[in-house]
């Protein structure tokens, strides 16, 4: 692969990522944060591609973009009021610039595990067809794993629907 | 063949009223008769175990040097080692005998005196659950067996003594007793605990083989405190001043739980566990002097107290008390043999005074004044025979059983101390006065038209008569047959009789009683105009020289006054600096506290997050440790 | 050359940003929202450590398909306790909803 084209492709892609992901955080309007919630994904799955793990990155674009971010613009709908304006505010109660000290605390403390980790590099194997690879591993080692987190989709979605549909009293 | 069972068997004495307890105690209380019929079965069965083993003593000629043990390891850890089993040597054989004896004539008179009684079952369990303690003091092994037993005697009183608990008199009774003689035991288990460390060892006979040697070794000094510790027991038990104060209360029981009480159990363990004991006592002359003077003061004290007494049970009583001292005052001059033998013939005179005292106040209920009674002996002739024969005994006539009995401990006395000889002769004296003032006032006069008594019924006339019978040849008998061989300590002594000291008592007991009758009977002397003339000295004793009021003032004064002290200090102290500054402290903390818990989730985050980078950076980063086990692990 | 760290800063910088959302944020949407990132951010995490440390294995991959279905439980049951409680009490401000404390 060309490296300039893939540095390029890298920065671009974080660079809406990381936007993206602020403006979620910082816009006062529930749906904008939503639909650049959604920008973020799509940046996400941007970054998977380049990590050659492109069916994560067509799943990450099917389940975020497809069903997440729809349903947070739904739910936005269904629980706003008149204005649109301050639906996502900041919480005034909170100190929000020791929050910021404290995130950007987090980022050079972990910048600073990364730097100081010896890792262990195995050189960057290719592979093909991952799909395939990936149907492979979950229907035979991570089996258990699979049937878990199908019965645990269920009760989710049978506890979203009690939930919001409420119980007769 | 029977004696060879018995007395390798003498262990069921104690158990077979044992086990009357519980099967009437729990399963046949609401059956009077059958509980009747069973408690005294078995002590009419523990009764002629006891006649064998008293057969067997003599027939296989055990004496009190090698007496017959028999035991199993009860306890054994490092450094202490307790046996339970069955000591039986001619003292025991005979306690065996006569307690028993006397329970289980008890037993019978109560089937009259009880009839109809709402507690007839549970009485006879606690009679039989007595029975079955004292059974088992008597046979102890060593100290701790016999501290068992010994406090399930005072037990058994307390629950006796209140056994009528809906009368606040009785109940209070009870707890006197009950407290009074802890006071005594509490000694009595200090001065076990000194023996255990200072020999290792609670048994009667190895401790019997290394005292001599122990005081020949560290002198008497130690021992001395430690048999007076001992003592505290007896001296609670058997009613000695100045714990003699429960004994008189004791009365509010049935009368023959007095009886019983007063005749063969309780009591008399005092002096048993001197007598037992005596192997420690013999080689410690301090230790004797005080029993000596405490048994002749208390004698001579409780002689004086019953004088003026009215209550014709609390006069028994205080005879008991003197007659107790003598028992002490034997021992404390040396002689075992006369202080058992009195043990013996008392036991057998004062049930029987005892039991026909029940038999007037069955006679007349709801009272016990003796001056409300008179001219009984017209309609209660078996009563006044019983008696009159009690009285005689007691006072020392012969040939009654106490004369042999109260003659040997004042030779035995004469030959050690004149000033105790002295105060033991003025109260034989005084004994054969307020008993002759006894029976005077209460059989002899004119019959009282509101009373109408009656004769007591078979049941209970049985063990008068019985009684009475032993109360005038249990002191022969004996005495023809050398008691002195077998119920000994040391060498065996042969008194016979010292004429002079026979003939001072009897003159003086007769003088003592025709003394009562001038006053009391055909009143050639008026009893109130004495009373009038020596004020001081009749307030004094009628009210028992104050020492109830004595203790009663103490205990308000000390007592309480240390009680109201501690609530002081409680209110002002405890509660209001120490509580509240406990109390305040924890509230202050809180608030500070409790100003994090706000219950704002993002701010529990926050500080979640914060921490965790704060333990992720020390952990990692500046930890060189960690980070060099995170490195290693690709 | 973009490396194995770059991957990480960037999954670094996401996941800060979703923590400040989710500590800032007034409506529970909001902090759901924030939540997603920050298991985006772990999802990329995953994915790199994958690419890069066992390329052959995909048990990254794997990893992260888990946690995405685990995030979409989530999300489903996150909004129908917020519809509930909008529903209830008329409100999605995570200040009001305050019974945890005494």
């Amino acid at each position: 692969m060309n490296e300039l084209a893939y540095n390029a492709a890298f920065f671009i892609f974080a660079a809406i990522t990381v936007a993206s992901a602020i403006g979620v955080v910082t816009k006062n309007d529930l749906v904008h944060s939503a639909l650049l919630l959604a920008l973020c994904f799509i940046g996400v799955s941007g970054l998977y591609v380049l990590l050659q793990a492109d069916f994560l990155a067509a799943v990450q674009i099917l389940i975020y973009n497809g069903a997440i971010a729809i349903v947070f613009v739904l739910g936005t709908m269904l629980t706003r009021r008149s204005a649109r304006h301050g639906t996502n505010d900041t919480e005034k109660n909170i100190p929000s610039r020791l929050v910021a000290v404290v995130s950007g605390l987090f980022v050079v403390v972990t910048l600073g595990v990364i730097a100081t980790t010896p890792w262990h590099y195995f050189g960057e194997g290719v592979v093909e067809d991952t799909p395939s690879l990936i149907a492979q591993f979950i229907l035979t080692d991570y089996m258990v794993a699979m049937e878990a987190a199908a019965v645990l989709l269920l009760a989710a979605m049978i506890g979203a629907i009690v939930l919001a549909k409420g119980v007769e009293e | 063949m029977f004696n060879q069972y018995a007395l390798h068997h003498a262990w069921l004495i104690p158990l077979l009223p044992a086990f009357a307890f519980i099967f009437v105690g729990f399963f046949l209380r609401r059956l009077p008769a059958v509980a009747g019929f069973v408690s005294i079965c078995m002590s009419l069965l523990s009764f002629i175990l006891s006649l064998g083993v008293g057969y067997g003593v003599i027939a296989r000629q055990i004496t009190v040097d090698n007496p017959l043990v028999q035991k199993i390891p009860w306890v054994s850890i490092a450094g202490f080692q307790a046996d339970m089993g069955v000591y039986v040597d001619p003292i025991s054989a005979m306690m065996l005998v006569v307690v028993s004896l006397v329970a289980l004539l008890v037993q019978i008179y109560s089937l009259g005196y009880m009839r109809g009684d709402n507690g007839f079952g549970r009485f006879f369990a606690y009679l039989s659950l007595f029975a079955a303690s004292m059974l088992g003091l008597v046979i102890a092994v060593n100290f701790v067996q016999l501290f068992v037993f010994w406090e399930l005697v005072g037990l058994c009183s307390y629950l006796l003594i209140g056994f009528y608990f809906n009368k606040v008199s009785a109940r209070e009774a009870a707890k006197k007793a009950f407290i009074t003689t802890r006071i005594g035991d509490f000694g009595l288990l200090i001065g076990i605990l000194f023996l255990q460390i200072l020999f290792g060892t609670l048994d009667f006979q190895q401790l019997a083989a290394t005292v001599p040697t122990y005081v020949m070794q560290h002198g008497t000094a130690l021992l001395t405190i430690v048999a007076l510790l001992i003592f505290l027991g007896p001296i609670g038990k058997s009613g000695q001043f100045p714990l003699h104060v429960w004994l008189p209360d004791a009365m509010e029981g049935p009368t023959p739980v007095s009886a019983l009480i007063h005749a063969a159990t309780m009591v008399v363990a005092g002096v048993y566990l001197v007598a037992r004991a005596f192997f420690l006592f013999s080689v410690l002359p301090d230790a004797m002097a005080v029993i000596a003077w405490i048994g002749a003061f208390t004698a001579c004290f409780a002689a004086s107290i019953a004088f003026t007494q009215r209550d014709i049970k609390r006069i028994l009583a205080y005879s008991t008390i003197s007659q107790l001292g003598y028992m002490m005052l034997a021992l404390g001059v040396g002689s075992v043999t006369a202080s058992m033998f009195h043990l013996m013939t008392h036991a057998f005179f004062k049930a029987l005074m005892f039991l026909a005292a029940g038999a007037v106040l069955h006679a007349l209920p709801e009272k016990n004044d003796i001056f409300t009674m008179g001219g009984l002996r017209h309609k209660m002739p078996v009563t006044f025979a019983a008696m009159t024969i009690g009285v005689l005994a007691i006072s020392g006539i012969p040939p009654f059983a106490g004369f042999f009995s109260k003659d040997e401990i004042l030779l035995a006395v004469a030959q050690v101390s004149t000033p105790l000889y002295t105060i033991a002769v003025v109260t034989s004296f005084m004994t054969a006065f307020y008993m002759a003032r006894l029976l005077i006032v209460v059989f002899c006069g004119e019959e009282k038209p509101e009373n109408q008594p009656h004769e007591a019924p078979l049941s209970m006339r049985i063990p008068l008569i019985v009684l009475g019978v032993l109360a005038v040849i249990g002191g022969y008998i004996p005495y023809a047959n050398n008691f002195g061989d077998w119920v000994r300590f040391g060498a065996a002594v042969h008194e016979g009789i010292d004429f002079s000291v026979a003939a001072t008592s009897t003159v003086i007991a007769i003088l003592a009683m025709c003394l009562a009758w001038f006053i009391y009977g055909n009143g050639m002397v008026r009893s109130d105009k004495i009373s009038r003339r020596f004020r001081i000295f009749y307030k004094v004793s009628f009210h028992k020289y104050y020492i109830d009021e004595l203790y009663l003032w103490f205990n308000h004064t000390f007592v309480d006054g240390f009680g109201k002290l501690l609530y002081w200090l409680e209110l002002h102290f405890v509660e209001a600096i120490l509580i509240k500054v406990a109390a305040s402290l924890p509230v202050k903390l809180g608030n500070v506290v409790r100003k994090s818990q706000n219950g704002n989730l993002q701010r529990y985050g926050l500080v979640m997050f914060g921490a965790m980078i704060l333990v992720v950076v020390w952990l990692v980063l500046l930890n060189p440790l960690f980070n060099g086990v995170a490195g290693g692990a690709y | 050359m973009i490396g194995m760290a770059h991957f990480l800063t960037v999954a670094a910088i996401i996941f800060a940003i979703g923590l400040y959302g989710v500590l800032t944020k007034r409506t529970i949407i909001g902090i759901l929202m924030s939540i997603e990132l920050m298991l985006n951010a772990v999802n990329i995490n995953l994915i790199t450590f994958s690419h890069f440390i066992t390329p052959e294995a995909l048990t990254g991959q794997v990893f992260a398909i888990f946690t995405i279905t685990v995030a979409a439980a989530e999300v489903a049951v996150g909004l129908a306790m917020v519809f509930r409680v909008y529903h209830d009490r008329n409100t999605v401000h995570a200040a009001r909803l305050d019974e945890m404390h005494w």
